[in-house]
């Protein structure tokens, strides 16, 4: 399996994907 | 005393500004840029004349934007740093800014001092550092995305959070 940090988009949507984890974990920490 | 939380956000823009700017410039731009210019012989142009002054200010403003951030957290440093419930999301923007940080001091610069011969490495050692310093770089560049979100949400709790 490739680097997704090899590549550009590979970045970014690793970067997307982990706000939307990190996101649910701030709500969950907020007590939401 | 009420300017200093004023100038401090000011600074951490400012300063947070060239940071993310510089290392967007390096992963969108210099590393392609590098590879064109190895193909004409032109790359001496970009490692001698341009990278060595781009990682100056990299790695300077990397370190006033945390420190005008921290600042800026005063009396909240440890209520962000400690991810409690009122201060989460600028908390998790902290951390990121903060293993950004320690990327840059800690494993970027050290390997470009390799790399742009500032310090003396084998061949070998530069092609380690090489591959090391991209993936740091890398790295920065993809946890730039949730810690720009979590510092704007740390600002503007009440829209990202309802």
């Amino acid at each position: 399996m490739s680097n997704p940090l090899d590549s550009l988009w590979g970045t970014v949507i690793t970067g997307v994907v982990v706000t939307i984890v990190l996101y649910y974990v701030v709500r969950w920490l907020m007590g939401a | 005393m009420d300017f200093v939380p004023a100038i401090s956000r000011w600074i951490h823009l400012l300063a947070g500004v060239m940071w993310i700017g510089l290392l967007y410039y390096f992963n969108f731009v210099q590393v392609s840029a590098l590879k064109s210019a190895q193909a004409d012989s032109s790359a001496a142009g970009i490692t001698k004349h341009v990278a060595p002054r781009a990682l100056f200010w990299f790695r300077w403003s990397a370190l006033v934007t945390w420190l005008a951030g921290a600042s800026l957290l005063g009396a909240n440093f440890g209520n962000a740093f400690l991810l409690r419930p009122s201060h989460a999301a600028i908390g998790i923007g902290a951390w990121l800014g903060t293993i950004m940080l320690i990327n840059v001091w800690g494993v970027i610069w050290p390997n470009q001092k390799k790399i742009l011969g500032m310090v003396e490495a084998s061949d070998d050692a530069k092609n380690k550092a090489r591959r090391v310093a991209f993936l740091a770089s890398r790295t920065n560049t993809m946890l730039s995305i949730p810690m720009l979100f979590f510092m704007a949400a740390g600002a503007h709790g009440a829209i990202y959070f309802q």
